[in-house]
């Protein structure tokens, strides 16, 4: 309306309808927004929040910062080397959290650890070196660099992915996925679990390691995994509860130089067939990806911007930019989806992992809408999965022109988690899921979709408004 | 460990995805007399799980097969296996049902916005959510009218701010009027383009403007409200400055006008500065004591454009006033305030809802709007008439049950009231307003905003309320007057 006496081209009225109407029957295209009251006891915070003045381009900066980083695979090595882990030094999903209030798969996943660095041969003994504390210590993956799936359990002799955006040297590191089923970041200990794990530090890991330095330090460089997802996310995953295309187009980027390294033939063979025939082994890169995005975006002084969605199975935790370190947490909630086998409800754990950094950054259940098969998990149909995509924008900075959604003509991911829309709209992150068993050992009985418990958001939101006002006083 | 109640089979070539295969499962368990029941490819992990189940798998099954495994329970009838078999294959070959695809609504201004660029934005949320809306059309880029009210001022310093630093107009809030290239938002009338510019702190003195140069045959390209409270010391004129502006550049305002109550001396001295520098000429309209009314004001405007002053319309006669007190009942908070200006000349102190000083304080007491010794006006939009129903404008039931009480008491001598019609306004307020003026005794005097071309239509309303007795009048001022002269000739 620089120009008063040209009429609107259009109007968009946000309240009473009567108003909308009237527009409307002055022949003036009008869009109503379908607004409805914020989160109980928001308003005067998303009052001062929003009257931040640095928050809108607190806010750009956050989400172009995320979107300019290009996560390059540049190595694989033990934990102990990349991350100086120590023996009884444990790193796990989700917010912090001692022993005491850890979940059965979490304790699973440790005891499990605890056994595979040798500090007790039977992984049930190792509830007493938990329980004593002395000798070992736990702390969250995010605050090192890192994430994990599920349980997301690190211990110094695991090899883990390294990632690195070539524009500022930052790296963000995750272990090899496992498999599905038994396995122990699901918080499975059984000897298979162990023995698999062994092998991956015996076999896997090394054939992993000369295969991406070799392309890394070969004309093409290294393998792009954010490239890769802008492709996958074009053939049906989602990247966080569907990656089997991801999968292959890793091997077929590595699969070459493992062929060729002169390693055992019978060696590489098992190590492509493992991969292979593990639909998940790229989420342990879509992860890490996601994090390198998403923490370029941190500690930007106003910005509302959710830099991590993590659980340990028993807290839900989110990071925003605007408060740096701190976590907001509450109750881990149970997924809705379907069982394997005669797994129902109550074999189910709380959501547990890291892995809702794919959600954080616009895939996973964010990009519902290009894996219509995830919609299933809840009984649901392919509108729905196009509706969840679609509502996800509601409560997002902006769109990933890297990352695209064909059926809804090309439109980039959702990106950017803002606390204030959460707020303002109730419209929850949707995260899709596995589900662990709740009882240690168990692993895996079930996947489906969830989301964050809805009263962290009006807490960081409550943080925000106290930095702004700390910060517009001072 | 096969046995009578247990169903393996295996379909070699079938193939559908896990998921789906899940759902499967689930569905077949739920069959009457089917225990357990998986229907799973035969992938290692598959193989496992329907082994932990207890299932006995066929000898050769590869990841490419599919294994449909079902255990009866005790007590399963004969058909059971078959119903459970058909549960299979329905499901497999279930399809949801799917139409076309709605897409939800928007639910903030800033999405709703993302496919809607370049429109102006209308909030009219509660006064608590107003500026998240209105914060939301700034960050995108976009002038705004705010119509909500109860937002508290230091939001709307807030807003305004921002929207200096961007070159962004905030209309409100509390803006209950615009007409943005003859396109009304809000309470707005229908009049047609023309040189005036308008800049308003008030609803319905901007209304009242539209209305009296628009039957003088002089059309307005924009009224850019501002926001009743844009004139006080904490907000310091912002929207005004950047309304002038906006007027100013747009070569087809010949004259601005400025309405508004008294605004704070300071502001006025800066707004009278900066209107001096513009190159378009600047009328103030600022009311108060011993300044001209609205009527004036317009007749101050078609002067210097030129134009000829025309007598202001009056429909019917109202008859000798019945007793001593004057009751005002209004909608528009501006036309009450012109109202006790008028009044207060002629009969001293006016009693009000939206008192001109402090002493003279009804509350929301309407008793007391009845009963009090001397002249009373109530503005029936005020926030604490409003609270928990919709304004006047809208609903006239409040108003119409005092009207009724006002015409019952002896004391009453004349009844003076406005109708405001226009956009957004009830659709017939002469439907109810002219069998209540028909019963009353005592003389009623309706000063009704609005122009031929409303949706209510001016002349029909007027004629309406003309026949049932009221004395119709166009200028809020004159009507005033001529209550004031039924009182003085009854004395």
């Amino acid at each position: 309306m620089s120009t008063p006496t040209q009429a609107p081209a259009s109007v968009v009225s946000v309240g009473a309808s009567m108003f909308a109407d009237a527009v409307a029957a002055q022949a003036v295209p009008v869009s109503s927004v379908d607004w409805r009251p914020p989160m109980p006891g928001t308003e005067d915070h998303l009052a001062t929040v929003l009257a931040d003045p640095r928050r809108r381009d607190a806010n750009a900066r956050a989400l172009s910062a995320v979107l300019d980083v290009q996560a390059t695979l540049v190595d694989v090595a033990p934990a102990s080397e990349l991350l100086g882990l120590e023996k009884g030094q444990f790193l796990h999903a989700g917010p912090p959290i001692a022993w005491e209030r850890a979940s059965g798969p979490l304790r699973g996943a440790l005891m499990g650890g605890a056994a595979l660095e040798g500090l007790v041969d039977d992984p049930e003994d190792a509830v007493a070196l938990f329980e004593a504390g002395s000798s070992v210590s736990l702390d969250p993956c995010h605050h090192h660099a890192s994430v994990g799936p599920m349980a997301g359990v690190v211990t110094p002799s695991m090899w883990m992915f390294v990632l690195e955006d070539p524009a500022t040297g930052r790296r963000t590191h995750c272990t090899l996925n496992e498999g599905l089923g038994k396995v122990l970041r699901y918080g499975a200990y059984s000897p298979e679990v162990l023995t698999r794990l062994r092998w991956m530090g015996d076999v896997l890991g090394p054939l992993l390691q000369g295969a991406v330095r070799a392309v890394r330090d070969s004309d093409t460089g290294p393998v792009d995994v954010t490239g890769i997802l802008t492709q996958t996310l074009q053939m049906g995953d989602e990247a966080h509860n569907r990656n089997r295309a991801g999968t292959l187009m890793l091997l077929r980027d590595l699969a070459p130089a493992m062929v060729s390294s002169g390693a055992d033939a019978a060696h590489v063979a098992e190590a492509l067939r493992f991969v292979g025939s593990n639909d998940h082994f790229f989420l342990n890169l879509a992860m890490p990806a996601c994090k390198l995005a998403l923490d370029s975006a941190r500690d930007i002084p106003g910005s509302t911007m959710v830099v991590a969605m993590a659980r340990n199975g028993t807290d839900f935790g989110i990071q925003v930019s605007g408060t740096g370190d701190a976590w907001f947490t509450g109750p881990a909630q149970l997924a809705d989806g379907l069982f394997l086998g005669d797994f129902g409800p109550d074999d189910a754990n709380p959501d547990i992992g890291d892995s809702a950094i794919t959600e954080t950054a616009g895939i996973g259940g964010f990009a519902m809408a290009t894996a219509p098969a995830i919609v299933r998990f809840v009984g649901g149909s392919v509108p729905d999965a196009l509706a969840t995509t679609r509502r996800m924008h509601e409560i997002t900075l902006g769109e990933n022109p890297r990352w695209s959604v064909p059926v809804l003509e090309f439109q980039g991911t959702p990106t950017g988690i803002d606390v204030t829309r959460v707020c303002r709209t109730g419209i929850l992150p949707q995260i899709n899921t596995g589900m662990a068993g709740r009882v240690a050992g168990v692993g895996q009985v079930g996947a489906g979709l969830v989301t964050p418990p809805a009263e962290i958001f009006p807490a960081a939101l409550a943080a925000l408004a106290q930095e702004a006002a700390a910060a517009t006083a001072g | 460990m096969s046995d009578a109640r247990t169903h393996v089979t295996l379909r070699t070539g079938a193939y559908a995805d896990s998921v789906r295969l899940l759902q499967v499962s689930r569905t077949v368990q739920g069959v009457t007399g089917v225990a357990a029941a998986q229907v799973a490819m035969a992938t290692p992990l598959n193989v496992e799980v329907l082994e932990g189940m207890g299932f006995p798998l066929p000898q050769g099954a590869s990841p490419n097969d599919m294994v449909v495994a079902v255990r009866l329970a005790d007590d399963a009838d004969e058909g059971a296996l078959d119903r459970a078999l058909a549960a299979v294959d329905e499901a497999l070959t279930a399809r949801a049902a799917s139409g076309p695809t709605e897409e939800e609504p928007h639910r903030t201004t800033a999405t709703a916005l993302r496919d809607a660029p370049g429109s102006l934005v209308l909030v009219s949320v509660p006064g608590a959510s107003a500026v998240a809306e209105a914060m939301d059309a700034l960050d995108a880029g976009h002038d705004v009218m705010v119509f909500s009210d109860n937002v508290p001022v230091e939001q709307e310093v807030a807003l305004k701010t921002v929207a200096g630093d961007r070159g962004l107009l905030v209309m409100g809030p509390d803006c209950g009027t615009a007409v943005v290239g003859g396109v009304g938002l809000g309470f707005a009338n229908t009049t047609a383009p023309g040189p005036v510019g308008i800049v308003a702190a008030s609803g319905t003195g901007c209304q009242q403007l539209l209305c009296l140069l628009d039957h003088a045959g002089v059309g307005v390209g924009a009224a850019l409200g501002v926001g009743g409270r844009d004139l006080s010391a904490a907000v310091g004129g912002a929207s005004t400055r950047e309304a002038l502006r906006r007027l100013d550049a747009d070569p087809s305002v010949e004259l601005i006008v400025v309405v508004s109550k008294p605004p704070a001396e300071e502001v006025a001295a800066a707004l009278r500065e900066y209107a001096a520098g513009l190159g378009t000429p600047v009328e103030l309209a600022l009311l108060g004591a011993g300044q001209p009314d609205l009527t004036a004001a317009a007749e101050a405007v078609l002067r210097r454009l030129g134009r000829d002053v025309p007598a202001w319309p009056v429909q019917g006669t109202a008859g000798p006033a019945t007793g001593a007190m004057l009751r005002g009942l209004f909608v528009g908070g501006t036309l009450c305030d012109e109202s006790m200006l008028i009044a207060t000349e002629a009969l001293g102190p006016v009693r009000s809802n939206i008192p001109l000083s402090p002493e003279l304080a009804l509350g929301d007491d309407l008793d007391a709007a009845l009963t009090a010794d001397g002249p009373t006006m109530v503005d029936f939009g005020d926030d604490a008439l409003t609270a928990g129903r919709a304004h006047p404008m809208i609903d006239p039931t409040l108003r119409l049950e005092q009207l009724a009480r006002v015409a019952d008491d002896p004391r009453t001598g004349v009844i003076l009231m406005d109708v405001v019609l226009g956009h957004g306004a009830e659709p017939d307020p002469a439907a109810l307003l002219a069998p209540a003026i028909a019963a009353a005794a005592p003389p009623v005097v309706v000063a009704v905003v609005g122009t031929d071309a409303d949706p209510q239509d001016r002349a029909r309303q007027a004629a309406a309320l003309a026949e049932a007795g009221a004395e119709v009048h166009l200028s809020n001022a004159a009507a005033t007057r001529r209550a004031l002269e039924l009182l003085e000739d009854a004395r």
